[in-house]
């Protein structure tokens, strides 16, 4: 097991820090500082970051009313949330950009836009946040919302000041493993946002569009950075969650 | 406004957004595949290289799933069982392949196995070729969907506890026979479902063997490269062919994924 | 086969679960392990059946040494609190286990899970999974499965605590009869006095990793060695130094009637009626405060009230050094 754990991952990974060190930190940061790569780095991390709170709202809404609203067909609804789990990152491009682009029947082209680089992120990340709150909604005990509201809270300050706290560790890790998700995404935009350098090229592309380069040194840093990204926000939100659970039991 | 309003409101809200972002997709793969009629569909799926594409999913599937199932039930074994200095880290290595992007996983496999990679050599002597053919995409395959076998089964280990594998040993069992009579058949059902989720990523993946593949037509594409090619040469029936080949895989995955929700308890029951 | 345990010491980190512990276990004997919850009692037991390895000392089982052998290779039957059951096989497939992995041929499986049901009264039950199963027929069927390898030793970790009180009773009674029809030697943990006193030839009484006292029931309660046993083993009234039993308080009646130069005056404060026991909380006319428990015959005869003054005979009280 420890060889094939070395042989996948180990190796390969230890290869890329190693390549995006040799040279030293100068050369780390010259291929980081790269126009280019800064451009595509930004969008990345912006576009992400708005694709997470959008989800955080969206998502609890949609676990909310998934554990608490009785649906015909719910349990079918249930299972299309792992659709994006499910279905490969290529086929989401394609078919928002049938949906979305040019002939589509919506009848609006956002091919080559940073709105499609949005779509596509929020198609991929739907279900972390759904998934992580669910199992906390179920298990929340219902007496203590009934308590404030036999104190007279109405409902919005109930859902404020009783539920949302009790959700909001659950929300957090959704949140933090939907932000590492959608920073390393490539396959559903690469289709649909045209890849335009300096407009609609996110890191992986340009990682991707490295390697073809066989720049690898500047495809190995740009990598590097962009996962310190995700793991250092991943790590950060996922010890606040810890934290803010702690208070909550 | 009143309570029902209120619900009325949320459910249409949340519903609305549902549709919008999943069934509208899953419907225009449909759509537009038969938009033509079916001979059109039936050529683009009988095509030599949709096939290829096709079986070396397929190859790529069978080879990945079962070592990374052995491998997850291992680990599964050695942290929820063993005695084991550095649980966290393991923990750590294991859910990497989740914080990765897959282009990173396909750079990060060139620098090691490639031509100019640290065992670039030593494999070239052998006349080993590990990327731009397919053990490289076997790699990719595998790296990718590694941690979902042992995420599955580590919390119905926990669950399961102890007791009954200190009565097998009581009774004269020895560690195989516990394994086997005992251990095995109360995690299997967290086994199948991580199984599940495997095959849909190992059968999903594009990133990764995109930038390890080199994407040679009829050599080195899968079913997800495929229908990035058929894409980029403007055939859109075969892209979208294949694509709801793909969707329809999804879909079967949902299905096996919601039948087994009920048996192992340890996922989310609506 | 008799059950030897010497000098064994366990550690878990900082906490001594056993501490220098000898007991010995005859061939044939009903033991009891009894004590408080971190006494060492589970700890030791789980030594006797190779679950845990001791730290210090030996255990023999037959007279042969086996405090490094492992569990299967002990030929010992085990009984969990929670029962253990192997729930993705049936009744049969469960009681059948020990047989199985040693392969035995089928038909010999069969009569024997035949035969053990029977004993256990589970007939008819052999294709029911535990899930369909209540506790009191799961821990028989434990039992069932443990005694299907005919094994040299049976220890029980608190057989009956996860029931109710009523099948506790009824697997109490039945586990005596069991082991007056086997003979095997056995050895259960409680934490429950009246559970051991009942149904144990000898109690091993144990606090804090130590062995306090052993002894059959009758010489544990008129003889405990210390404070400690006295107080665990039955109900105990404690004045300074000195403890009395309950029961051996007598009450002689009014004061006015039936003082005598051996009785203590008392003050009834309150009389609690338990069913079929009645208990008199007592002030005594020094002040000190005990109770005492008579039964309702006597209370009924005696027709003691709040507020009356008694003439009461304290028992010669017992000091421990």
């Amino acid at each position: 097991m420890g060889i094939y754990l070395s042989v996948l991952v180990l190796l390969p990974i230890a290869a890329l820090l190693a390549q995006s060190t040799k040279g030293g930190t100068a050369a780390f940061w010259r291929e980081v500082s790269n126009p280019e790569a800064v451009a595509a780095i930004k969008l990345t991390l912006a576009v992400a970051a708005i694709v997470v709170m959008i989800n955080a709202a969206f998502g609890t809404l949609i676990a909310w009313v998934l554990v608490r609203e009785e649906l015909p067909g719910k349990r079918v609804v249930n299972a299309l949330i792992d659709l994006p789990f499910a279905l490969p990152t290529v086929v989401a491009g394609v078919v928002l950009l049938a949906l979305y682009g040019k002939g589509g029947p919506v009848g609006i082209d956002i091919t080559f836009t940073r709105a499609s680089i949005g779509m596509a992120l929020l198609f991929v990340t739907l279900p972390f946040v759904v998934r992580s709150v669910q199992p906390v909604l179920l298990e929340l005990d219902l007496s203590m919302e009934e308590a404030a509201a036999s104190l007279g809270a109405s409902r919005l300050t109930v859902f404020r000041r009783i539920v949302l706290p009790a959700l909001a560790p659950a929300i957090i890790s959704g949140v933090a493993l939907s932000f590492a998700r959608a920073v390393g995404e490539f396959g559903s935009v690469v289709l649909i946002s045209g890849n335009l350098p300096f407009k609609t090229e996110v890191g992986a592309v340009y990682i991707f569009s490295q390697i073809s380069n066989e720049d690898l040194p500047a495809a190995a840093a740009v990598s590097v950075l962009l996962l310190l990204c995700a793991l250092v926000v991943l790590g950060a939100l996922t010890g606040l969650s810890h934290r803010r659970s702690r208070h909550v039991r | 406004m009143s309570a029902r309003a209120w619900r009325l409101g949320l459910r249409t809200v949340a519903l609305g957004y549902l549709a919008l972002l999943l069934l509208a997709p899953v419907a225009m793969i449909f759509y537009r595949t038969f938009e033509g009629g079916l001979a059109p569909v039936w050529s683009a799926v009988s095509a030599p290289n949709a096939v290829h594409a096709f079986w070396l999913s397929i190859e790529l599937v069978a080879i990945a799933v079962p070592l990374n199932t052995l491998f997850g039930i291992g680990i599964a074994l050695l942290l929820e069982r063993g005695n084991f200095r550095g649980r966290a880290l393991l923990g750590l290595v294991i859910d990497l392949p989740f914080a990765i992007s897959p282009v990173v996983v396909g750079l990060a496999l060139i620098l090691v196995y490639g031509q100019a990679g640290w065992f670039g050599d030593w494999l070239a002597r052998g006349g080993i070729q590990v990327i731009f053919s397919v053990p490289g995409m076997v790699l990719a395959t595998a790296f990718v969907s590694l941690p979902f076998v042992a995420r599955e089964t580590i919390p119905v280990l926990r669950e399961l506890g102890t007791d009954a594998e200190q009565a097998a040993a009581t009774l004269g069992a020895s560690v195989w026979q516990t394994f086997w009579r005992v251990t095995l058949p109360a995690i299997r059902w967290g086994v199948v479902y991580g199984v599940v989720l495997t095959t849909a990523r190992a059968l999903g993946e594009f990133g990764a063997v995109s930038v390890v593949s080199g994407r040679i037509e009829g050599q080195t594409q899968q079913l997800p490269l495929y229908v990035q090619d058929r894409f980029e040469n403007f055939d859109a029936t075969g892209a979208y062919t294949a694509a709801v080949v793909l969707a329809l895989l999804a879909l079967a995955t949902l299905v096996a994924m919601n039948l087994l929700t009920r048996r192992t308890r340890s996922r989310t029951p609506v | 086969m008799a059950i030897e345990a010497s000098n064994v010491t366990k550690r878990f980190g900082d906490f001594t679960a056993l501490d220098d512990v000898s007991v010995r276990v005859d061939d044939g004997a009903l033991t009891a392990l009894l004590g408080p919850s971190g006494s060492g009692k589970s700890t030791l037991l789980r030594i006797i059946a190779g679950l845990e390895t001791p730290d210090a000392g030996e255990v023999e089982i037959g007279e042969e040494i086996v405090t490094n052998a492992p569990a299967r290779t002990r030929d010992v039957g085990f009984v969990f609190q929670h029962y253990a059951p192997f729930k993705h096989m049936t009744v049969q497939g469960n009681v059948a286990f020990g047989l199985t992995v040693r392969k035995r041929p089928k038909a010999e499986i069969r009569a024997r899970v035949h035969e053990l049901l029977g004993l256990v009264r589970l007939e008819g039950l052999a294709e029911r999974y535990p899930s369909q199963l209540s506790g009191g027929q799961l821990q028989r069927m434990a039992l069932a499965r443990a005694l299907a390898v005919a094994p040299r030793v049976l220890l029980l970790d608190e057989p009956f605590g996860a029931l109710d009180a009523q099948v506790r009773g009824e697997l109490r009674e039945w586990l005596r009869r069991l082991h007056e029809e086997i003979h095997v030697t056995t050895i259960f943990v409680t934490h429950d006095q009246e559970e051991a006193m009942e149904v144990a030839e000898q109690i091993v009484v144990m606090n804090k990793g130590k062995i306090e006292q052993a002894g059959s029931p009758q010489e544990l309660y008129e003889s405990p060695r210390n404070e400690f046993v006295m107080s665990f083993i039955g109900p105990v009234n404690r004045l300074g130094d000195s403890f009395l039993r309950p029961h051996d308080i007598q009450i002689l009646g009014g004061w006015d009637f039936y003082s005598d130069d051996t009785s203590t005056e008392a003050l009834i404060e309150r009389v609690v009626h338990l069913g079929f026991e009645v208990r008199v909380e007592l002030k005594l006319h020094d002040g000190r405060e005990v109770w005492a428990q008579i039964t309702r015959e006597n209370a009924q005869q005696l027709e003691l009230e709040e507020g009356q003054i008694l003439a009461v005979r304290l028992p010669p009280p017992r000091v421990f050094a």
